[in-house]
This record gives C-alpha cells, sequence and structure tokens, in this order.
C-alpha cells in the first residue's frame, strides 16, 4: 500500500496556485514529483516519493540508527565474549 | 510480392525507381496492382537491395553452395527456420522502432538455436492511412538492421487494411539459418553444474519503451538494447564449443521466464543470485518507482548462455570482448531439481521462487 | 540507491537476525499491516529466515484487497461510458468483479487507461474538456495525501468534467477490529511506515494502551523489518507495550501536518466495508459535501450497486490472519493470479499473490 521510493530533489519550481514541484531523481531517472507537502525541501534533499508526491523528508541524522545500533551490538557482542572460569559478566574483567 | 507481373522484370527492374507520391498508404498499395508494385519497387525494393530479392519471385532460393562441410547424416548441417511477429506501441522509440526490432528479433531467434542466420523475409500488414514517411523510416531501419547482421532480406509481403482495422502497422519477419555440423544447442543438453551467464544489463528495452508511455524522463535517454546477437554468439561457440549447452534471448516475460522455460524443457532446477544480477542504476531507479521487478522486464539485445563449467570461462571472456557483452558477467548455475523450479538467493541471503510471470506486469499501486 | 541499498545488506541482515533468536525466550505472533511490507518480507526470503518461534500474520494492509466487489462493480459501470476515460493504479485493474474485470472492459472497447498519479488524471481532464475523466481513488490514507490534493486542484481550475470513485480506508480502525475480535492471536505490530510518514503515530498510542501491545512504526527495506520485529520481539519479551519508531528517518509523531489539513479539508471520516471482513465504524473517508461535485458515484448514480462474491474466496480470514493463504482449499488450484477468485491473489501486495508468485508449497 505504501510503495514510497527515496530520491534526490534536483530542481524545485514554485507553482502560482501554491502547489509546487519538483524534479526527483531515482538513481538517474527523473520525474516530476509534487513537493506542496513538504515545503521545507531543498535541492539535495531526499525525499519519499508515493503516487507522484513527496511524503517526507529523509533525516539523515535518523538514517544512521539502525546501523549506528548494528555497531553497537557488534562492540557489545565483543565484550560480553566469555572467558574460560570467569562466570561473571563484567566487562572489564572480559576484555584482554 | 505476388500478383500479376506488369512488366517482365527476370533481368532486374526496367525502370529507373518510381516515385511514390502518395504521403500516407492507400488500400490500393495492397491491391496487387500498379499501386503495389509502386510500392515495392518505390520502398521495399529500394531499401533492401540484393539479387535475390530483386528477381522478384514469390519465394527467395537461396544458395547454399559451401555451406555445408560434408553431407554424411552425423556431420549435416541443419536448416534453422524461425519466424516473429511485431506489435510493439509505440512504433518508434529510442534507440529503434518496429522494424529495426523486427530483424533484430528472427536473427536472434535463429542465433539461439547456434545457426548462422542466412536470410529474412518481411511481412507487413498496414493500416490505410499510414503515414508513407514512416513507413520509409521503418523499412530504412530494417535495412540497416540486416546489414549489421550479415543478412538479406530477400523476400515479403504487403497487405493494407481499411483504416481502424490495423494499429499504424504490424511487422512479420521469419527466418532461416544454418546450424553447423556438431553444433547441438537445446535445453535437454542441460547438466546440473552448468553455469549460467548473461550478456549484458538487463531489462533495458522494457525500461525504454515504458519511459516514452509512461511519461518519464531520463537524465540521458534511455535507448532499447536491441541488438543482433549473432555476431556474439558466433564467438562463444567458436570460444566454447561443445560446452555450450543452451541459448536464450529472454524478450517479453524477461530472463525470469527464459529460465523457467529452461528448466522446463530440462527438467532440472536454476538457482541464480540477486547479488549477481546486472541491472544500471538508472534502470533500478525506473523499477522501483514503477514497482517492476528487472526480472520480469524485456530485453531485446541480451542472451542467456547455460554453458558446462568448464567452458565458463571461455564463454564470458568471448562476450566481454565483443561490444554487445561487455558486461557479462555469471548469475546462477543449473541444479539437480526441483525439476522446473527456479530459486534465487536474495541480497540479504533469503530465498524465494522466481515464477513465471502470469499476465502483464503491471506498475504496482502505492 | 541511496536510502535503499544500505538497508539491504546481508552482513546486518545476518546481525539482526541473531539478535532476534538471541532475544526470544518464548513464541510470539506479531502482524505487520502493510501489504508493500508482507511483499518485501517474502521476496527477500525473511520470513523463512526468521526462527519459527516468531509467528508473522500478514494484516489487510492492501487497499485493493479490501475495495469492496461492489466498488470494483460501480467502477466497471461507468468505465463502459463513451463518454468516460477511466484512469486508475495499474493493480486495480485485474480485481476481479461480480462478473468481469477493468481490463477486460477495456479490451471491450472502454477507455480504461493506467496512471501513476492522481494528478495525471486531473492533466487528462484539462486536456480532454469533451470527456468525463474518472479516477478511482483507491488507498489507505499514504495515498489520501495525493487524491486530496487532485480533487482541491480540480476546483481551483474549475474543472468540470474531473470527478474520483472513492474507496479510502483507514488503519487505526482496522488494528482495533483485529484487535477486539474474540479470535484474535495478534501480540504486537510492525504499523506501517509510510500511512504513519502522513498521519504520524500519536494515533495508535490509545490503542496500544488499550490492548496492551507492543506497536512499532516499520519500514520497507529488509533491514527495516527486521529491525521492526527484533524491536516488537523485545518488547514483548520485556513485557512493555507502546508505540515505538522504527522508521525514525521518514516518521514523526506528528506527520505530515499539511497533508493532514488537505486530507481534512478534503474528506470526511465514514463508515466503511471492508471486503471479507465487514463494516468497520469510522474507517473510511468520503468527500465532503463542499467537494460532493467530484464524487463519480453521485456523478454516474451508480450507488445502488451490490456486488456477489465467490463463495470459495476466504480473503477476509486471509486478510484478519486467521488463515494462511494455502490454508486455502482453492489456493493455487482453483485460484490462481490467472484466474483469481478474489483480490488477494490478484494485487501484487496481496498475500496470496504474494506466496504464489514467491515460494508457493
Amino acid at each position: 500500500m505504501c510503495l514510497g521510493v527515496p530520491g534526490k530533489v534536483v530542481s524545485v519550481e514554485p507553482d502560482p496556485l501554491g502547489m509546487h514541484m519538483g524534479k526527483v531523481s531515482f538513481g538517474g531517472i527523473t520525474k516530476e514529483v509534487c513537493l506542496a507537502y513538504t515545503p521545507e525541501a531543498e535541492v539535495g534533499d531526499y525525499v519519499v516519493v508515493h503516487v507522484g508526491f513527496s511524503i517526507s523528508v529523509i533525516d539523515e541524522e535518523q538514517a544512521h540508527e539502525v546501523f549506528r545500533y548494528l555497531k553497537e551490538m557488534g562492540e557489545l557482542a565483543e565484550l560480553e565474549v566469555p572467558q574460560p572460569g570467569d562466570a561473571s559478566s563484567d566487562p572489564q574483567a572480559g576484555a584482554a | 510480392m505476388s500478383g500479376e507481373a506488369i512488366a517482365d522484370l527476370s533481368a532486374g527492374p526496367v525502370c529507373p525507381v518510381p516515385k511514390i507520391e502518395h504521403d500516407t498508404v492507400q488500400l490500393a498499395h495492397g491491391g496487387g496492382g500498379r499501386l503495389t508494385q509502386i510500392l515495392i519497387e518505390g520502398l521495399f525494393l529500394d531499401a533492401f537491395r540484393n539479387p535475390a530479392l530483386e528477381a522478384l519471385h514469390d519465394g527467395a532460393v537461396l544458395s547454399l553452395d559451401g555451406a555445408f562441410r560434408d553431407d554424411t547424416p552425423a556431420g549435416a548441417a541443419r536448416l534453422a527456420f524461425s519466424t516473429d511477429s511485431f506489435v510493439i506501441r509505440p512504433l518508434f522509440f529510442p534507440g529503434g522502432n518496429i522494424g529495426s526490432l523486427a530483424v533484430h528479433g528472427t536473427v536472434n531467434d535463429l542465433a539461439m538455436c547456434g545457426a548462422r542466420p542466412l536470410a529474412l523475409s518481411a511481412a507487413y500488414i498496414v493500416e490505410e492511412g499510414f503515414p508513407m514517411d514512416d513507413l520509409r523510416r521503418i523499412v530504412a531501419a530494417m535495412q540497416a538492421a540486416a546489414q549489421e547482421a550479415g543478412v538479406s532480406i530477400v523476400t515479403g509481403d504487403t497487405k493494407v487494411v481499411d483504416r481502424g482495422k490495423g494499429d499504424g502497422v504490424y511487422v512479420n519477419t521469419a527466418g532461416v539459418g544454418l546450424v553447423p555440423a556438431g553444433v547441438e544447442i537445446s535445453p535437454t543438453r542441460a547438466r546440473p553444474g552448468d553455469k549460467i551467464l548473461v550478456s549484458g544489463a538487463l531489462a533495458v528495452h522494457g525500461i525504454a519503451i515504458m519511459s516514452v508511455r509512461e511519461g518519464l524522463e531520463f537524465e540521458t535517454v534511455l535507448e532499447t538494447d536491441s541488438a543482433a546477437l549473432n555476431g556474439l554468439v558466433a564467438d562463444v561457440l567458436a570460444a566454447a564449443g561443445d560446452a555450450v549447452h543452451v541459448l536464450r534471448d529472454p524478450t517479453r516475460g524477461g530472463v525470469a521466464s527464459a529460465l523457467n522455460e529452461i528448466a522446463a524443457s530440462a527438467r532440472l532446477g536454476v538457482r541464480i543470485r540477486e547479488a549477481a544480477l546486472p541491472v544500471w542504476e538508472d534502470v533500478r531507479g525506473a523499477c522501483e518507482i514503477l514497482g517492476f521487478d528487472p526480472l520480469y522486464v524485456a530485453n531485446e539485445g541480451k542472451c542467456v548462455v547455460v554453458v558446462a563449467p568448464e567452458g565458463a570461462p571461455a564463454a564470458l571472456a568471448a562476450m566481454r570482448a565483443h561490444p554487445l557483452g561487455r558486461e557479462a558477467v555469471e548469475i546462477g548455475e543449473v541444479v539437480a531439481g526441483p525439476a522446473g523450479r527456479v530459486v534465487m538467493e536474495s541480497r540479504i541471503g533469503g530465498e524465494r521462487v522466481v515464477d513465471m510471470l502470469s499476465g502483464e506486469q503491471l506498475p504496482r499501486i502505492c | 540507491m541511496r536510502f535503499v541499498d544500505e538497508y539491504r545488506s546481508a552482513a546486518d541482515a545476518g546481525k539482526l537476525l541473531a539478535a532476534i533468536r538471541h532475544t526470544l525466550s518464548r513464541p510470539w505472533t506479531l502482524m505487520e499491516i502493510c501489504g508493500g511490507q508482507t511483499h518485501t518480507l517474502i521476496k527477500s526470503g525473511i520470513d523463512r529466515m526468521l526462527p519459527q518461534t516468531v509467528t508473522l500474520v500478514h494484516g489487510p494492509g492492501c487497499p485493493v484487497c479490501v475495495t469492496p466487489m461492489e466498488m470494483i462493480d460501480r467502477a466497471l459501470v461507468i468505465a463502459r461510458r463513451p463518454e468516460v476515460v477511466f484512469t486508475s493504479f495499474g493493480d486495480m485493474l485485474r480485481v476481479p468483479g461480480s462478473e468481469t474485470d477493468l481490463l477486460t472492459v477495456k479490451s471491450e472497447g472502454g477507455d480504461v487507461r493506467m496512471v501513476y498519479s492522481p494528478l495525471d488524471a486531473v492533466k487528462l481532464a484539462e486536456a480532454n474538456p469533451e470527456r468525463q475523466v474518472v479516477f478511482f481513488a483507491v488507498g489507505f490514507e499514504t495515498t489520501a495525501p495525493a487524491n486530496a490534493m487532485a480533487v482541491w486542484r480540480a476546483r481551483e481550475l474549475g474543472l468540470e468534467n474531473f470527478s474520483i470513485l472513492c474507496s479510502h480506508v483507514l488503519v487505526p480502525p482496522a488494528m482495533e477490529a483485529i484487535l477486539s475480535s474474540p479470535v484474535n492471536r495478534v501480540q504486537a505490530f510492525l504499523a506501517a511506515g509510510h500511512v504513519c510518514a502522513v498521519m504520524g503515530y500519536h494515533e495508535y498510542e490509545p490503542i496500544a494502551e488499550r490492548y496492551r501491545v507492543p506497536i512499532v512504526v516499520t519500514g520497507f527495506e529488509p533491514l527495516d523489518l527486521l529491525q521492526g520485529i527484533l524491536m516488537a520481539v523485545t518488547a514483548l519479551e520485556e513485557g512493555r507495550w507502546g508505540v515505538e519508531n522504527q522508521y525514525a528517518r521518514s516518521v514523526t509523531r506528528a506527520g505530515l501536518t499539511p497533508a493532514q489539513q488537505r486530507i481534512a479539508e478534503v474528506f470526511e471520516v465514514v463508515d466503511r466495508p471492508w471486503r471479507g471482513i465487514g463494516e468497520i465504524p469510522a474507517s473510511g473517508l468520503r468527500l465532503r459535501p463542499d467537494f460532493a461535485a467530484y464524487d463519480a458515484e453521485r456523478r454516474f448514480q451508480v450507488g445502488g450497486i451490490t456486488a456477489r462474491e465467490s463463495p470459495d474466496c476466504i480473503a477476509g480470514e486471509v486478510l484478519q490472519g486467521l488463515k494462511r493463504p494455502q490454508q486455502c482449499p482453492a489456493f493455487a488450484r482453483t485460484c490462481t493470479p490467472e484466474h483469481p477468485l478474489g483480490a488477494p491473489m490478484v494485487s501484487s501486495e496481496g498475500a496470496c499473490a504474494a506466496y504464489f508468485a514467491y515460494g508457493r508449497a
């Protein structure tokens, strides 16, 4: 129900009726998209496009969340490696 | 080209090339009379110049001297014969038109048999009122395509139907070719362990057509990949010989349908890897926003090669050395089973079945 | 492609799967609402990579699937009229009505055209003043802003030859209907990311509270779904409930205010029948009186048409996650994409179609 594809805004054209449009690039192909619902979108921003309308400006900070989480997971897994004879989960004791 | 002969043309046309005075195709152009003769000589003959055609018999007779290596049954060359009709809309698209597509299509069908294409026929069903200039453009494209592929268009037919009873023009091409002695290309030759190669990037033709139909704009115009593959195939066969088991051009229905057909005919399974599929970035973008799966989108200048593992490196090298195969890659292999089933390993390591296309791939909702 | 490829990494998917396995101590049943999410899960093979103790049931998040059959029948009547150009998204063209479908009407001479955006339909109306252009406005809240803008623009332009056949549905009432059902097995939801991009997720907080379920707003790429599942399972294991946001790069709690404003301007909430499920109160949208002139049902007087469902289609049970497609006796036998008995086999986001195409048993 929600085929929304991220694309990069390459141009913005204000419209007299207030329905301002723009061109969005999806890996190199560009399509005209209505930016009326994301008036703050600027050239260079990434937006999610659904049936010809931008419905979100992608927050790059938040986009890294899952990868930050994965990195933390990876570090935690290393710290928790059990040592022979060591029943405690004290990270200091575990780290060589 | 049947109908009453208006003049004795056995020594070639006796008049200078007649000038076609009409701007649009008339019903009479298909009637078999004078206007038909003018259309044939002024348009088709003028474009497809070759001795076989200029004889203007009902069929072309081709000399096969030297084509057969020896005439014992085990070593006899065989005739490959194929036909295809073209009803594509729009008629003209970036990089080609219905004419060039028609030539490439039948040349490729012959090449996929392992044959050296020899000659083509071209038949037209034209709608009354069709612009003559458009027909000229189509015919010129066919001659250019034929020349590049090293074949001649040696016979043909034209019919004209009432306005409203056709869709501009439909084209049929049929072709004959020679399969050299010892070349055996067929899905029944596929074996578990065979490598599956594709000659280049997928889904280009289908997306190029959709872009014209759906009003998508590309930063650089995306052209069809329509091309004659007989040269590439000849190189592959020369390099890998007997190790080449199956050839298929993945047109309508895409690579997915081609692989399903091969798997079904061979009664074997196929496994491919999503990460290995070659797709250009902008074609991917178009597929994403339309909700298309590149595996199901038509290609008109690509081939699938199923080759024994010992022949795969040579086949791949031969393709990459050819202008039409620079991006050739291995995408998977033939497996013992389940028979007829094509399975793909997804980018994230999961698995899914790649089934035959049902109906037409429609752009996805929302 | 940026913001797409990085969410399809095999290595990261492996880590999330390991984390899910590590977290689980007992079986749980989750539902993903959105058809697009179902599509990704099956296409990428995630449903088979998850530990067996996590059961994913597929929800009614396929607007094509839940559009009542009488709407299709009404569309067919309108599309057959010679003055009408009937426009629609691709999927709706193959959904069977009582007798036939839009694609067949097209082959019989109806002017049925596929469009990518409702604005394309408005453009068609502008360019063809002598024809009546009708747009089949089907969808969840994600599509409502687009349809609202199309109608609003038609009014700004003073178009008299544009109208919409409206079958809009809303997600939160559907979730409540599922949760309040006596046979409900769903313990946590993956909420539809793009619906929430538009509407925000504040509407889900009272639902999470009332039924004590975790609701995780989730995106559509493989890593999004895996992280969403991990967050849901973690909450369940820890006995927590409430709304969490996995898809924070595109979703905020408040949502897209200008879009919500336009929707409220053009549409009002009504009760709506959901195909296979029945009527759910306050679960749909219809045009407000100010915009009623753009309602194709009124313009073409097709409101009275009722429909006849196939007795063999169990779409309702599939859409509520009570049965899997393979449990339907007709699945892959009398019901296939070529001869569908119901909508979930036709829509590319329908569970039945996804199972058939990607991995039927």
